[in-house]
């Protein structure tokens, strides 16, 4: 059956990349950031989704099947 | 002060991705979807540590966050008895001792369960109250939402009403209990990564734990409680007047953590039903285990916010503050989107938001799956047309009706959703009347697998005169202050509780013994009505102990139980 880890891996990657893309567009527009404490918020969001996004799909069956061919 | 806020386009953009995920996952196993095993059991193949969180996810509803983040505020820490010693308890017990025999003993539902161990009426009863509980109480927290995303918001109540009703109906339909369950373990992790920048957030901007502590010393002392009440849990509660909640320690262990937890926790389907999707009996054991863990820590993500928001709002430099309702009290209940809305910029807020909705889905979905199979099963299947004993066409024709029953299901959600919008009263009332079902279910299935010696008709009288109890309790018990009937006193007041929680606390206690007394007398007066040999895998004395050797120690659901003991232990001792 679905190994829910792929689609989990998937949907964090996207929105991990959206919200990456989006805080490196909004670099600089200090007035934004001022309510999350002068941080980058959507940044560093943005890659700790991406990089738990890859994970797993990295330990996801389809795309361990996939290696090992 | 406007507590209002609106989205970015981008805040939209992350929502409708998540949307076509969950969908999405529906669409991808509806071509497993052949029969009604497969559709209202998941065919009973869920890896466990899968069914795991998923068992906690569908407890991790909409009212519950929002719930508990307004509570952390009210109570403080006192708040994580609701998730320590008010669940990790009943669900080790769930694990260790009862779930061999809701697995084992092939029953599709904890009403089949019933009607295995005891007899046909004891089931209906359960199955008819469960089957109408679990609708209206989706529609009541169907209702919660949309009149937040109203009031916060600014959108339409119908638009959001109907469109996340819609989108849980069409996952549930194309991929039944296993669509419900993949997605649920889907929200949990958005719940968590949704909700955790909010979280550190508010945090920092206390000055950490210790800055918190220190900030909320004079606010709490100027509400007439000892500087630290709203930092410990158990370190107050010698006297109900020295803690917030109002009760004493044996109040919060027999109440909260024995009746209550072990009512809710080991026979409510909703939950129960997660383990038994399981593919192993071993996984089925465990999953309560697996779901126990991520069930400690979430106090850190959503009830230490909510301590917090108690400094901020006593700190007019932050500029937080929370919607106020028509008597101009404070909705407790909207903290947690007024912390999303405080700390997080466009983009994450989005992600943030998500995480409500995903919770509200992960509750809804838990209830609609948990109706259509005892309303296909234990209503459909019993009532009104049996199997025929073709088993092909049979597993045809109750796949259908499952679909239809879920279809029903979200439909009478949709309807008790306008009742509460209509009258708020009446579903704060058929709550507690729901609260009072669990309680004495407990004891009769309590007895039933532990004691061989326990009849049918015990059973029912039981079950019976435990939820009359509880509703005479109500009806002649009041909380301090109550203004509305619906709180309780509706034939007379006899007595006066300090506050809800210790009247709802003893409601379940008076229905527990009740139910747990007649049982037994009627049992002991009357002649057995199951054989030994009938009782085998439905009674703990009359089935061969289950043996573990084959599975390597550090795998076996003991091992688990002692991990999560130690870790609450430690929890409870370093927040004393």
């Amino acid at each position: 059956m679905l190994d829910i880890r792929f689609p989990i891996g998937l949907m964090f990657s996207i929105v991990g990349l959206i919200i990456t893309i989006y805080g490196l567009a909004t670099m600089g527009q200090d007035a934004m950031y001022v309510k999350s404490l002068n941080v980058n918020v959507n940044l560093l969001s943005g890659i700790g989704c991406l990089i738990f996004g890859l994970l797993m799909l990295l330990f996801s069956d389809p795309v361990r099947k996939r290696n090992k061919k | 002060m406007d507590t209002k806020f609106a989205l970015h386009g981008i805040d939209y953009l992350i929502m409708v991705v998540y949307f076509v995920f969950v969908l999405g996952i529906g669409w991808a196993l509806r071509k497993y979807m052949k029969n009604a095993s497969a559709f209202l059991e998941a065919g009973r193949s869920i890896p466990a540590w899968v069914a795991g969180l998923a068992f906690i996810s569908t407890n991790l509803g909409a009212l519950e966050v929002m719930g508990m983040t307004g509570s952390g505020l009210k109570y403080g820490m006192l708040t994580t008895h609701f998730y320590w010693i008010g669940a990790i308890p009943a669900m080790v017990f769930l694990a260790l001792f009862m779930m061999r025999f809701y697995y084992g003993s092939k029953a599709r539902s904890v009403p089949e369960y019933l009607k295995l161990r005891f007899n046909e009426k004891t089931r209906a009863l359960n199955a008819f109250l469960f089957a109408l509980m679990t609708v209206l109480a989706s529609g009541i927290s169907m209702y919660a939402l949309a009149i937040l995303l109203e009031n916060v918001l600014g959108w339409n109540f119908n638009l959001s009403l109907l469109a996340s009703a819609t989108i849980v109906l069409g996952y549930t339909y194309l991929g039944g209990l296993s669509s419900a369950i993949y997605n649920e373990v889907l929200q949990f992790f958005i719940i968590i990564i949704g909700l955790l920048p909010m979280t550190i957030l508010v945090l920092v901007d206390v000055g950490g734990y210790g800055g918190m502590q220190a900030s909320l010393a004079p606010i709490v002392e100027g509400k007439g409680f000892a500087p630290d009440t709203w930092t410990t849990t158990w370190k107050y509660t010698a006297n109900a007047s020295a803690n917030p909640m109002g009760v004493e320690w044996y109040g919060i262990l027999a109440g909260l953590g024995f009746v209550l937890s072990f009512g809710y926790w080991c026979t409510n389907f909703l939950i129960v039903q997660r383990a038994m999707a399981a593919d192993s009996m071993t996984s089925a054991r465990k999953v309560p285990l697996i779901g126990a863990i991520p069930k400690m820590f979430i106090p850190f993500l959503i009830i230490i916010p909510g301590i917090a928001a108690l400094v901020l709002l006593n700190d007019p430099g932050k500029g937080f503050g929370l919607p106020l309702n028509e008597a101009g009290q404070p909705i407790y209940d909207y903290t947690i989107i007024m912390l999303l809305k405080q700390y997080l910029p466009a983009g994450v807020l989005g992600f943030g938001i998500t995480a409500l909705l995903a919770s509200f889905m992960s509750g809804m979905a838990g209830n609609v799956s948990a109706f259509n199979t005892v309303w296909t099963y234990d209503i459909y299947q019993s009532y009104i047309r049996p199997a025929t004993g073709d088993k092909e066409s049979d597993d045809r024709h109750y796949l259908k009706v499952g679909r239809m029953a879920t279809i029903i299901g979200v439909l009478v959600s949709i309807a008790a959703a306008y009742i509460a919008s209509k009258f708020g009263n009446i579903m704060d009332f058929l709550q507690t009347v729901f609260s009072m079902i669990n309680a004495p279910l407990f004891a009769v299935i309590f007895l039933g697998m532990f004691w061989k010696r326990s009849t049918g008709n015990a059973a029912f009288t039981g079950l019976l005169a435990g939820f009359l109890i509880a509703l005479l309790h109500h009806g002649l018990t009041m909380p301090e202050g109550a203004t509305t009937l619906v709180k309780g006193g509706w034939i007379g007041v006899v007595h006066t509780y300090p506050v809800e929680m210790a009247q709802n606390f003893w409601t379940a206690i008076f229905a527990f013994t009740m139910a747990a007394l007649l049982t037994v007398i009627i049992s002991l007066l009357s002649k057995r009505d199951k054989s030994d040999a009938e009782l085998n895998g439905l009674v703990y004395s009359m089935t061969p102990k289950l043996d573990d050797s084959g599975v390597i120690w550090y795998k076996r659901p003991w091992f688990l139980a002692l991990i999560v003991g130690v870790i609450m232990i430690v929890l409870s001792i370093m927040f004393w």
